[in-house]
């Protein structure tokens, strides 16, 4: 074959070296990196002379000096006689903590308003309808401030404060709950729940091998259901109650006692749950959408019921479809929260803002926070793709 | 033969009768939807109240104990105990301010005027029976934005001789790709042509690094070199037209076509640096809506183009093209666009040489232009893998060039398949310019939000108000972006779906 083509290759003709794909392409690259370098070298020239201008010298040193500054949620030890680098943390701690439990929430309230839309029931389709069309196409950070200024800022103060059920308390300073103190008693109660939920998997792989073997259904979802609620709930009964309530009390100028949630966090939270969980019931319902009714009537077909098809057939097959641009609405979430900046919620981007400010140091500041978020979006995407490969088609 | 038919058989088909009255007729259908089962009718119930207490509180907000006029906050305060709805009058006073910023009232018309002239262009544009499409795109997208820029800034633009210098070897090079398309055309011409532009290019760079005497043409300030620079481009241009002259009989490009580029550069920098008698008016002035739309539509005119390099780079099969794109595609993805801003605000004055600065519109505009590419790029590079390995083969076995490839085989199947993307990444940038009034610009959302920050307007529901009206004109834009997309995806459907 090689011998055929030569003998029918023309004679060697003097061609110009960039008609040559290989040594072009090679070339081109060549070309493009010294382009990037001179570029790069240029940027770090003027940044090395800028700063030297402006008397700011580079490097993190500047972590562990005195902050200086309060923090108005602080999830870890912190004072203002903490270092830059204990303050950034703190922010690291609260974008962690508002990331979770929006993500929580989101995709509880996405996954119902999803479902909804493809109900039967017309009030049901036309609200989840309506929810979704309009907070998607609203700004986040909208939202936020509509929350925070909007609603949060003008409820009455806190001797005139909306009585909640379970003596919550909601006012212009958030939100009082009851706080749980736990005596070491309670210990026992969270290791009965441990061995109920280690129990309960045991239960299940045994049954699953059981059905596989025989074919014998045994069931299964009230004995998990005892093991996973009635045994803690037993121990916690038996060891006496452990746990003792501080309620909130309404003094003179403040609410004292119990657990406060601050009206920056509310706001934050409420705004990123309330508009991703929009993106979330779009991407539920395509995904549902995408199994196709032939599986529904095959299931059926064979004998299962509604709940077993639904469980069994329907949604393995819609996670599949959901699970990829879930995970990115997850890391869009954790991104916005960087939000919070704009009514002073204490995360990683507010408390980084400050810090620039006081030290001048951009350059580090702004490392600092691409470093967190990339690591962020690198955990997240990571799970996402291991229970993505979990759930994945296995095919030949 | 008479077939014999017991007398109970009926002899003709009898009349259909009626569906039963629960399966037809508007109970029925109230029946179906609405209380299919007992679970189904107490969600309903539990809804419609839901509902109907939602709608009766927002007519109450919005209409019956809303103040419609007033001069200042007095109008929407009433007496103690009474219940105060929203508070139109508030956003009544500041519309001006929501929608230029402080952008000087008499000066109000040019921007009145750019909308129009926008409009004017992007809305038969946008409807598929107009005719001369080609035209009206060169004209939105090579022609609109100067006009807008002289129109909104006041124009008389400062260009140093190096800018002029780089855009004529711009005409140029195409000029001499023009000139090329012609079979017949003297090969000396066109090889001269290529030589000029290549040796003005030269020049330039090394005008970039000395620094040699001055020179004044017109109103054009030159150092030297880049004078010498232009004056290459310039050989490189009549050599290019001379090429076209002397070309045989089957033309595909004639000297007009030639000379198009050139001249387009010298309307260029009449209107940029002509003076129309328009005061300049700095962007710190600009505000509101105006800054809203100047943000989101440049951002939405640089990241497709930008995107589309970058997802064709992604997808190039030279690793360190690949490479960078990689690594530039991920790392905007992964940082909020807030973290981006700030990097534009507080880095780029750090980026630039001494007496080089950008004023704080223009830095945002570059964090949100590379931010949004980054998110197009991916869309685009789905639509790109979507493409079936046949239409490339099938392209190269034509004997297309990579880019004619890109260009007329795979880029219109890929771009058709990705609306619903890119337009949800329009949207999603425009709603990100509401970020920029974190950096300091006023934007819609930043006036609204100094606007109920305003002593004169504290009342318990300016605020909510304020920001109910935002809410309305970014959602607006929003859905009606979402339902275009819609229509083009229809439109654009050619029967491949089941």
């Amino acid at each position: 074959m090689t011998a055929d083509t030569h003998s029918l290759s023309a004679p060697h003709e003097r061609v110009s070296l960039m008609r040559d794909p290989r040594t072009r392409s090679l070339i081109i690259q060549i070309v493009m990196i010294i382009a990037i370098l001179a570029f790069a070298s240029w940027l770090v020239n003027n940044t090395m002379r800028n700063l030297a201008q402006a008397n700011i010298a580079s490097g993190f040193g500047f972590l562990s000096s005195r902050a200086g500054f309060d923090i108005g949620q602080v999830p870890i030890d912190y004072t203002s006689n903490a270092s830059y680098g204990r303050a950034l943390l703190v922010g690291i701690t609260n974008t962690l903590i508002v990331a979770g439990s929006g993500i929580a929430l989101a995709t509880i309230v996405g996954f119902i308003i999803g479902v909804g839309r493809l109900s039967r029931n017309y009030l049901v389709r036309g609200l989840s309808t309506i929810y979704v069309e309009i907070f998607r196409n609203i700004p986040p950070l909208l939202v936020i401030l509509f929350w925070y200024f909007g609603v949060l800022a003008v409820l009455p103060g806190p001797r005139e404060a909306y009585e909640l059920p379970f003596s919550s308390f909601l006012s212009n300073r958030g939100l009082q709950t009851p706080a749980a103190h736990f005596d070491p008693l309670a210990v026992l109660t969270l290791i009965a729940f441990a061995v109920g939920v280690a129990a309960s998997i045991v239960l299940a792989r045994v049954n699953r091998a059981r059905q596989m073997a025989t074919g014998e259904r045994r069931p299964v979802l009230w004995p998990i259901l005892g093991l996973i609620i009635a045994l803690p709930l037993a121990v916690f009964a038996l060891s006496g109650f452990p746990v003792t309530f501080q309620i909130p009390e309404a003094t003179r100028f403040n609410l004292v006692g119990g657990w406060q949630v601050k009206p920056e966090f509310l706001a934050l939270f409420l705004a990123l749950s309330f508009y991703t969980a929009s993106f979330i019931a779009e991407i539920v319902r395509a995904g549902i959408l995408s199994v196709s009714a032939g599986q529904t009537e095959a299931s059926y077909a064979l004998g299962l019921k509604r709940g077993q098809a639904l469980r069994l057939v329907i949604v393995p097959q819609a996670f599949r479809v959901i699970i990829p641009p879930l995970t990115s609405q997850y890391l869009n979430l954790t991104k916005n929260s960087s939000l919070g900046l704009a009514v002073g919620y204490p995360e990683l981007v507010a408390i980084g803002s400050t810090v620039l400010n006081q030290t001048g140091q951009s350059v580090e500041v702004v490392a600092i926070w691409m470093v967190v978020y990339l690591g962020l979006s690198v955990a997240v995407a990571g799970f996402m793709n291991w229970f993505n490969a979990r759930m994945a088609l296995v095919e030949r | 033969m008479e077939e014999q038919v017991a007398a109970y058989v009926a002899r003709d088909q009898k009349p259909v009768l009626p569906p039963p009255p629960s399966e037809h007729g508007p109970l029925a259908i109230v029946r179906k939807n609405l209380f299919a089962t007992p679970v189904d009718a107490v969600l309903t119930t539990v809804l419609l109240l839901f509902s109907l207490w939602a709608a009766w509180n927002i007519i109450q907000w919005a209409l019956v104990t809303a103040v419609f006029v007033g001069g200042d906050r007095v109008a929407c305060v009433t007496e103690e105990g009474a219940p105060v709805g929203a508070c139109w009058a508030f956003v009544g006073a500041k519309l001006g301010q929501f929608t230029y910023g402080l952008y000087p009232m008499g000066e109000r018309w040019r921007v009145d005027l750019a909308v129009v002239l926008l409009v004017a262009l992007a809305v038969p544009l946008a409807i598929p029976r107009v005719p001369y499409k080609r035209l009206n795109a060169l004209l939105l997208i090579a022609v609109y934005p100067f006009v807008a820029l002289v129109l909104l800034t006041g124009g008389g633009f400062q260009i140093s001789g190096g800018w002029i210098a780089f855009l004529f070897i711009l005409a140029a090079f195409i000029s001499a790709t023009l000139a090329r398309a012609n079979v017949t055309a003297p090969a000396l011409l066109l090889r001269t042509a290529t030589i000029m532009a290549l040796l003005a290019v030269a020049v330039l760079l090394v005008a970039n690094i000395l620094s040699s005497g001055r020179v004044t043409f017109l109103v054009f300030r030159f150092s030297v070199l880049s004078g010498v620079s232009c004056l290459f481009a310039l050989a490189s241009i009549g050599a290019s037209t001379l090429a076209a002259v002397r070309a045989g009989a089957p033309r595909a490009t004639g000297p007009a076509h030639i000379l198009l580029p050139p001249a387009f550069v010298v309307g260029l920098l009449i209107v940029l640096a002509g003076d129309f008698g328009l005061r300049p008016v700095p962007t710190n002035l600009w505000g509101g809506l105006l800054v809203t739309l100047v943000v989101a539509l440049t951002g939405i005119a640089a990241s497709l183009p930008l995107g589309i390099l970058l997802a064709l780079a992604r997808r190039s099969h030279m690793p360190a093209v690949r490479l960078v794109s990689i690594i530039f595609i991920e790392f905007w993805r992964g940082v909020p666009l807030i973290t981006v801003l700030f990097m534009s605000a507080f880095m780029i004055p750090l980026f630039l040489p001494e007496g080089v600065s950008f004023n704080q519109l223009l830095r945002a505009l570059i964090g949100v232009a590379l931010f949004s590419a980054a998110y197009m790029a991916e869309v685009v590079r789905g639509g790109l893998q979507a493409i079936p390995k046949g239409q490339y083969e099938g392209a190269m076995a034509l004997g297309l060039g990579y880019w004619q490839m890109m260009r007329l085989i795979v880029m219109p199947q890929a771009i058709k398949l990705v609306i619903p993307g890119i337009v949800n990444t329009f949207i999603g940038l425009f709603k990100d310019t509401s970020l920029v009034y974190i950096i300091g610009l006023a934007d819609l959302l930043g006036t609204v939000r100094r606007g109920f920050a305003d002593p004169n307007w504290i009342t318990p529901t300016t605020a909510a108000t304020g920001l109910v009206f935002a809410a309305f004109v970014y959602w607006l834009f929003c859905f009606g972006m979402s339902r275009y997309s819609i229509f083009v995806e229809r439109r654009l459907q050619t029967g491949y779906s089941r």
